[in-house]
Order: C-alpha cells, then sequence, then structure tokens
C-alpha cells in the first residue's frame, strides 16, 4: 500500500495491482471549504491524466477532480451523491472519490512521496 | 515578493483587524479591505449558527456619512426616489441612489438622527463614488461628513435582541428599521435595529478608539460567533436581500430590480412630490407601465449549485434571463438563486432551465425569500 500526492491536492493510493483510490487532501479541503455537491464520473468510464473527472463544488465557487493517473474508472464513492461533506469531514477514508484501474503504472511512479509533497504544500 | 508587499500594504483594515487575525480568520481583499470571509467554524456552520443564535459581523468597510444641516432631508431627496422629507425621528429607511437612466448607483440605509442630521450607510465598494456624489450634488445645501473613525458591527440572529439587551436594556424599546442611542460598557453607541441577514438584530456603529472593546464585550455571550463576509452573502441570499453589483447595477431601475417596494407613493407619479431624482422619468414610468424584466428566486432541481452569470432558458432553448446571485443555502439545504428574468417568462407557467456545465438543469420560480424572515416588529 503506497500513497503518493497530485499537485492538485489529491492523494493517491494503490491498492491491488493495478488499482488507486483517489481522494482529496487535507489541505485541498482546508482550501476548497464546506462542499456542498459532488458530480462523479460514470464507472467505465476512460480518462486520461490531467482529465477533469468530477466537478466539486463548495459554498463559495465550483472546481474539479483532475485525474491524477489515467485508466478505467472501475468505481466511485455513491455516498458523496447525498452527503458530499463527507469529502470534507472524512477526505482521507470515508471520503474517497473514485477507483481507477492504471494503464500506465509509470504515471504513479512520477506523483509526489509524502515527504515531497508537504514540501510542495509549504511553498 | 516587493509587489506582494506593496499590495499588503495598500490595503485598508478595520479596527478589528487583529481580532479577526486571533479569531483565525481567512482574510481576503474585499473593496480595498483586508476583510475576514470566514473564521475556522467555517461558512455553513457560520450561516446556521446565525440562523440559530447570534453572528458578529464586521461591517465596518460600509461607508458613514453624516448630512447635516436645516436642508439635508429635502437635499437627499433630490438623489433618491424615497421619502425622506417625512422620515420620522430614530427611523430608519431602505433608499437608492439612481443615476439619469434611472439606474442605481447604489442602495443604501438613512436614519433621521435629530439635529437636522441624517446618518446614511453605504456599500464598501461604492463609498468612494457615493461621498463624490453627495458632495458634487449636495454639498452646497448641507455639510457632507464622512464618518471615518468609525466602526460598524452587526449583531445578528434570533437571540441578537436578548444579548443586546443584557448590555443595555435600553435597546429592547428598538423595533425593526428604528435607532437609538445606547450605552454598551460604558461606551456611546449608535444603534439601529437592522440588519442584511434576515435575521433580527442591530447595525451598531462605535468610535475605532473603543471598537475592540465593544467587540469583546458582544464575544463575551457565549451565544455569540465571528462570522465572515462568505455566511454574510448566503445568509443574505437566503433573506431574499438584493446586493450592489448582482441584482442592483447602473443599467437597471429599481423597478426592473423588483424594488418598487422601496420607492415611496409620496415621489411616485400620482404623489404630492413625484419625482424630482436622477432618471425620475425613466423610473416613474417603469412603476406605471411595467417593465420587461424582473428579479425572482428560482429553485433549482436536484444539489448541484447554480452560479453568478449562468443564462436561464425556456423550453425552446430561448435566453430569457440570467443568475444574478446563485449558491447553495446552508438554512435550506439546497442551492438557491436569484435571478434577473423576462417579466412574462417569471409567471411559473414555463418551463425553465439553467445551463450549468452544458446541460439544462430544470429550475422553479419561487416567491423570495427562501427562508422566512425573523425581523422584530414590536
Amino acid at each position: 500500500m503506497t500513497i503518493k500526492y497530485s499537485e492538485d491536492h489529491e492523494w493517491i493510493e494503490l491498492t491491488e495491482d493495478g488499482l488507486v483510490t483517489v481522494g482529496i487532501t487535507e489541505f485541498a479541503q482546508e482550501q476548497l471549504g464546506d462542499l456542498v455537491f459532488i458530480e462523479l464520473p460514470d464507472v467505465s468510464d476512460e480518462v486520461s491524466q490531467g482529465d477533469n473527472i468530477c466537478v466539486i463544488e463548495s459554498v463559495k465557487a465550483a472546481s474539479d477532480l483532475i485525474a491524477p493517473v489515467s485508466g478505467e474508472i472501475v468505481s466511485v464513492n455513491d455516498r458523496l451523491n447525498d452527503e458530499p461533506e463527507l469529502a470534507s469531514e472524512d477526505p482521507l477514508v470515508e471520503g474517497w472519490f473514485v477507483k481507477i484501474k492504471l494503464s500506465d503504472i509509470s504515471e504513479f511512479d512520477a506523483l509526489m512521496d509524502e515527504a515531497a509533497y508537504q514540501e510542495f504544500i509549504e511553498e | 515578493m516587493g509587489l506582494a508587499m506593496t499590495e499588503t500594504i495598500n490595503e485598508f483594515t478595520t479596527a478589528f483587524y487583529q481580532m479577526h487575525i486571533d479569531a483565525g480568520a481567512k482574510m481576503v481583499p474585499f473593496a480595498g479591505y483586508d476583510m475576514p470571509v470566514s473564521y475556522p467554524l467555517g461558512v455553513k456552520k457560520e450561516h446556521l449558527h446565525t440562523r440559530e443564535k447570534v453572528g458578529l459581523f464586521d461591517v465596518s468597510h460600509m461607508g458613514q456619512v453624516k448630512l447635516i444641516g436645516e436642508n439635508a432631508k429635502k437635499a437627499l431627496e433630490s438623489l433618491v426616489p424615497v421619502d425622506i422629507i417625512d422620515l420620522p425621528l430614530m427611523k430608519q429607511r431602505y433608499a437608492l441612489f439612481t443615476n439619469d437612466k434611472g439606474g442605481v448607483l447604489d442602495d443604501l440605509m438613512v436614519t433621521n438622527i435629530g439635529n437636522d442630521s441624517l446618518l446614511l450607510v453605504v456599500n464598501a465598494g461604492c463609498k468612494q463614488a457615493d461621498f463624490a456624489h453627495l458632495q458634487n450634488t449636495i454639498g452646497n445645501e448641507c455639510e457632507v461628513k464622512v464618518l471615518e473613525d468609525y466602526a460598524l458591527l452587526a449583531l445578528q440572529g434570533p437571540q441578537a435582541g436578548e444579548v443586546l439587551a443584557a448590555l443595555a436594556p435600553e435597546s429592547r424599546e428598538m423595533t425593526f428599521m428604528t435607532a437609538k442611542v445606547l450605552m454598551i460598557d460604558g461606551i456611546d453607541c449608535f444603534a439601529t435595529r437592522s440588519g442584511y441577514s434576515g435575521e433580527d438584530g442591530f447595525e451598531i456603529s462605535v468610535h475605532n478608539d473603543q471598537a475592540q472593546q465593544l467587540a469583546k464585550c458582544l464575544l463575551a455571550h457565549e451565544a455569540v460567533e465571528w462570522i465572515g463576509l462568505g455566511a454574510r452573502d448566503s445568509l443574505r441570499l437566503e433573506a431574499g436581500l438584493s446586493l450592489y453589483g448582482h441584482e442592483l447595477d447602473t443599467e437597471h431601475s429599481p423597478v426592473e430590480s423588483s424594488l418598487v417596494w422601496a420607492l415611496s407613493k409620496v415621489r411616485r407619479s400620482d404623489g404630492s412630490r413625484a419625482g424630482g431624482y436622477p432618471g425620475a422619468m425613466t423610473v416613474m414610468n417603469h412603476i406605471d407601465a411595467g417593465v420587461a424584466q424582473k428579479i425572482v428566486g428560482l429553485q433549482p432541481e436536484g444539489r448541484a449549485p447554480v452560479r453568478d452569470g449562468v443564462e436561464i432558458v425556456d423550453d425552446d432553448d430561448n435566453v430569457v434571463g440570467k443568475v444574478t446571485s446563485g449558491g447553495f443555502g446552508p438554512t435550506t439545504g439546497k442551492p438557491i438563486v436569484i435571478a434577473r428574468i423576462e417579466s412574462a417568462a417569471s409567471d411559473g407557467t414555463k418551463k425553465l432551465f439553467a445551463i450549468v456545465r452544458e446541460k439544462k438543469l430544470a429550475v422553479e420560480v419561487v416567491k423570495l425569500p427562501f427562508v422566512k424572515t425573523n425581523y422584530y416588529r414590536g
């Protein structure tokens, strides 16, 4: 189980062979403020690294969840449809967004580790 | 780095700046001021706290100006479509500065404070222009005195009356849109029973030197929390209150912004002091002949917020309007919208949609406000 981080303030956890879970970091949820609406992608959507895959609306504004890796959406956290606040209150566990079947493991390997991410947000 | 530091120095701060920092506020630039947008509680909880208990808002960035002199009332009447001459002592009234086209330069609160004086509170973003407008148009008829050294606090929420009565028992006599000089913790304050949250509450003007002491005194009550500008906006949106730059602008008359209620009978075409303010012909014609567009509330289906600037279309994809304020209502638990739409599309018989991310979301015309207002009328 390896956790990596993107410059878009997402955490990406390699759970099984070639499958990653994606959510937003504590830093991201603090910046976004209270979340009120999340639009999830469809299961089996093919996504490329950098694609906008979810809409995240806070009390303040709309932003996007960016695909940190390329692959196929194999699962989405349906609870976020009715309880978007989960992504604010528990972003690292209950508030996960999607699971992606990686198409290129090197994209995952190139993401930041925890130490690099900490340094990134302190800049 | 040099540039960023210069920007910080150029920004104004209010008398409460250090208290906001100490309270952990997230500060943002707003109308030239460094203002608290939210506190650690967060916008949603701050909003709900104000609906349930009492919120304290720093609104010192707003402009406070006195008009002094025996002609002050008459002079102000030449700038607004509102009855000022018969505004009773210690009563407050909502007014609008109009331009020659009948558009709105700003909206304001006017209080008759006695001794031939009026106290005006104007929007932060418009205040320099408003001060110049007053000086240029009526500066010869009365003294225009900007209160540079005064702070303004809004105490809003269902328990605001209780909180203030504990500190100043004489505030119990105040009803909605009235004013009183109060002594709070030994501090001279000028309070009006009004605000912009839809709740009962007060706006309290105080000299900068005593401002922090007053805020600390109010915050000492367990029901009172600092509330930021983020929640101030969602509270006024739920209360269906217009915001300058959104529902009000120089291009639309007060009638086109559904503010006919604010235009005094005596200043309308059949009134005894009809007209006599900038753009009066246009505004009176709009009242008498009706207008092609109006401000309405819209309730979107589902949870997706519909933001400012989103186009409203009918079943045949004709654009019939635009969102002026859109967001999420923490009290209603749903997205809420105020929009300017064609009058013909506003009667609720037509199906309307908001275009959000290229999708048509159904919206329904609803009566404003979204949340029942809770003013204290005695």
